[in-house]
């Protein structure tokens, strides 16, 4: 397919109207055919001779992979034709602005850069959760829906645990943008979820200073610097950079996988979070670390081996994040401990478990009458201190719990909410007592969550609370 | 054509019935055996039976090391196991049957399709494919496109990556992956009747080859009916556990 289409011609069951993008590896055109309900971009490989016989493999694991991809983070997959005759991929175009148009106009500032971070990081999770690594993610390759919902494009260099990796081969080298490439796809790894979270650390950084915290190396030895190399400090390049937003850059893009988040989940809980963010050295440092500190990392780099990986969801498995819904307004200790035991239960299966302790209030604004006086932020403060304290047993270290006060008339309905948009595993809540008038025909508070929820739902009750016992007069649960 | 690819059996009717029920569910119209029907197992007769029928209708059926020796040669060393096994099942079957056995071929091979029990390189020498290395080889000896084996009791499936070397994948369950016809690929189906992965669940695949899918699957069957049936027959108690442990 050497020359371009011109429009009218027609591949398959689709005409070419226009072209969208002239690339070095392939043509993409806007088609118009058969009604797929949205509008449709061919993608055509530049087969020829001469070519890098990576850009055909690349579109065969294209085809394999998007095809086997779904929901709104990725453009719908349409249709293939046959690879040696016919060889496109027709799929949806994707309406949007491509996250390299944020990189122009200097900075971007800290509140947008967050949430372009979150979507990419909830795009990102959302692949991993269907068994797929992107391994090529860089501001090129993802577009920003007009929502603000992140979609990753170009599936070329992806890995899927279910199909055979075309691209992998007994002599390992790094395949990718070399910018963005994680040091253990350097060193030829490609099934670990955790190198696409060093990718968007990349881009975040581009995004927060213009530069690129490893440079553009074009030989093997300048990408392998990353191993051992420290980067600048965002905040060097762009003091007014918030340290919290530079915490987590720089936790993104840790050489060693297992010092970076543990799921795209977490970090997109951290930059929607950013008051919540634990602050440590990494966010506060305005300079490189000492030459004693770095040479200590090429000295670990030199004899770094990866090691093997299980497949994308093995490893998300094992970084799950928790909520627990406190009823703040309702003190009731053997609810509480009841609740604490369930939480305790399942922060044990696994390490890298992350605990949101959240209440709902009701809106200060049509609160009025006894707490007019308290201000919001009081008011606030005292429904975190109490969540702080019902936390305390469990003896958690900072980075791994939050604390939640949200504002809703809705109970059930915030709590789904926030459980869809921080991507909750399983939710923990006390169960109404059984005996709470009129629990049996209207919807407690939890029978609503464990209805409407994405996610698992524990419902707890605390021992010894049955239908007719005295100690059931609080709605626990029923009241978050 | 949806081909049913079954090897590895030993005379385990339960599980070759569930493999077959699960297959016909998917849509086969087709079935390949790749060796070893018998041995182990207690039903080497009905397994026989049921794929001389298949066999008469047309499907490849090539032999295996354990349907070689029960047919009367016993030049392969075994195990004392594996033996005992043989033994018994040779005085099970008529001689027709002992006759069939040792009439069916090592190797068959259907346009761009090679069955073959173990490795195509030298189908007599049972040698298993146990590495990319040996899966060359096999691809290497015939100018099929796919090859399907049984013979290592695990299901694993080789292909031409961006190297020279084959490059090993382990499939999912039930997930379909094209196997485009411009690579060769080397497919070993698993065992339907003795699973040993800790699985105790058959193995088989279907290869849909208009649109060139392959399906690895793992089918339940009633362990317990095949493994009390060796216990009644005398056979290795050790034979009876491996059901039951799927390893």
């Amino acid at each position: 397919m050497a020359r371009p289409l011109e429009p009218g011609a027609r591949v398959g069951n689709y005409r070419i109207e226009s072209c969208a993008h002239a690339g070095s590896m392939a043509m993409l055109y806007r088609v118009s055919g058969p009604d797929a309900g949205f509008p449709l971009l061919m993608k055509v490989p530049r087969f020829g001779h001469g070519e890098a016989t990576e850009s055909i493999v690349g579109f065969e694991v294209e085809q394999m992979i998007l095809a086997a991809l779904k929901g709104p983070h990725v453009p719908r997959f349409v249709e293939a034709g046959d690879l040696i005759d016919d060889p496109h991929i027709v799929m949806e175009w994707v309406d949007g602005r491509c996250l390299a148009e944020w990189s122009g106009d200097g900075p971007v500032p800290a509140n947008e850069l967050a949430r372009l971070g979150a979507a990419l990081a909830t795009a990102a999770h959302s692949l991993h959760l269907q068994e797929a690594i992107h391994l090529d993610i860089k501001p090129l390759n993802v577009m920003i829906r007009p929502g603000g919902e992140a979609v990753l494009v170009d599936f070329g260099l992806s890995h899927h645990a279910h199909f055979p990796d075309l691209l992998a081969e007994e002599m390992r080298r790094p395949i990718g943008s070399p910018p963005y490439l994680a040091p253990e796809q350097v060193v030829g790894v490609r099934c670990d979820p955790r190198s696409d979270i060093f990718s968007i650390g990349v881009a975040l950084y581009e995004l927060a200073t213009g530069k690129l915290p490893f440079g553009a190396p074009e030989t093997l030895a300048g990408m392998r610097r990353r191993l051992w190399a420290d980067p600048v400090p965002p905040r060097a390049l762009t003091p007014a950079l918030p340290e919290w937003l530079q915490e987590i850059i720089l936790r993104c893009i840790e050489v060693d996988p297992v010092r970076r988040y543990p799921s795209a989940a977490h970090l997109a809980f951290d930059l929607t979070h950013p008051e919540q963010v634990t602050i440590t050295e990494r966010g506060r440092r305005t300079r490189t670390l000492g030459f004693s500190k770095r040479f200590k990392r090429w000295l670990r780099a030199a004899g770094w081996e990866p090691g093997p990986c299980p497949p994308p969801t093995t490893q998300l498995a094992q970084a799950p994040i928790v909520l627990v819904a406190v009823a703040t307004r309702h003190t009731n200790e053997a609810q509480f401990s009841a609740l604490r035991a369930a939480v305790r239960q399942a922060l044990a299966l696994e390490e890298e478990t992350r605990l949101a302790c959240v209440t709902v209030i009701r809106p200060l604004s049509v609160m009025g009458g006894a707490t007019e006086e308290e201000s919001a932020s009081a008011i606030h403060l005292r429904h975190q201190v109490q969540l702080r304290h019902w936390a305390e047993p469990l003896r958690l270290s900072q980075e791994r719990v939050s604390f939640h006060v949200l504002e809703a008339a809705d109970t059930a309905e915030a709590l789904v909410d926030y459980a869809i948009v921080n991507h909750v595993n399983t939710i923990v809540i006390g169960a109404p007592p059984p005996d709470m008038p009129g629990s049996r025909v209207i919807s407690t508070v939890a029978t609503r969550v464990v209805a409407e929820a994405p996610c698992t739902v524990t419902v707890v009750r605390a021992p010894g609370i049955t239908a007719g016992s005295p100690q059931a007069d609080t709605p626990g649960g029923g009241a978050v | 054509m949806k081909l049913a690819l079954l090897s590895d059996i030993h005379g385990n009717i339960e599980a070759l019935e569930a493999c077959l029920e699960h297959a016909a569910a998917y849509g086969v119209d087709g079935h390949a055996f790749l060796g070893d029907l018998v041995g182990y197992g207690a039903d080497p007769v009905a397994v026989v039976e049921r794929v001389a029928a298949f066999a008469a209708a047309g499907a490849p059926v090539v032999r295996g090391n354990h349907d070689t020796a029960a047919a009367g040669d016993r030049s392969e060393e075994m195990n004392a196991i594996a033996e005992a096994a043989v033994d018994w099942t040779r005085d099970q079957l008529t001689q027709d049957q002992r006759d069939w056995l040792a009439g069916l071929p090592l190797l068959a091979q259907q346009e761009s399709i090679c069955f073959v029990h173990a490795s195509a390189a030298a189908p007599e020498r049972w040698t298993y494919i146990l590495d990319t290395g040996g899966a060359s080889r096999s691809v290497e000896a015939t100018d099929a496109i796919y090859t399907f084996s049984g013979h290592v009791h695990g299901q694993a499936l080789y292909y031409c990556g961006a190297g020279m070397r084959m490059m090993r994948f382990s499939p999912v369950a039930g997930i379909p992956i094209p196997v485009a016809r411009h690579r060769r690929w080397l497919a070993i189906v698993g065992s339907a009747g003795q699973p040993r992965d800790g699985n105790t669940a058959a193995c088989y695949a279907v290869f849909d080859s208009a649109r060139a899918m392959l399906t690895f699957h793992r089918v339940p069957y009633d362990y317990r009916a095949a493994a009390a049936k060796i216990r009644a027959a005398g056979l290795p108690e050790f034979l009876a556990q491996r059901l039951e442990k799927g390893e």
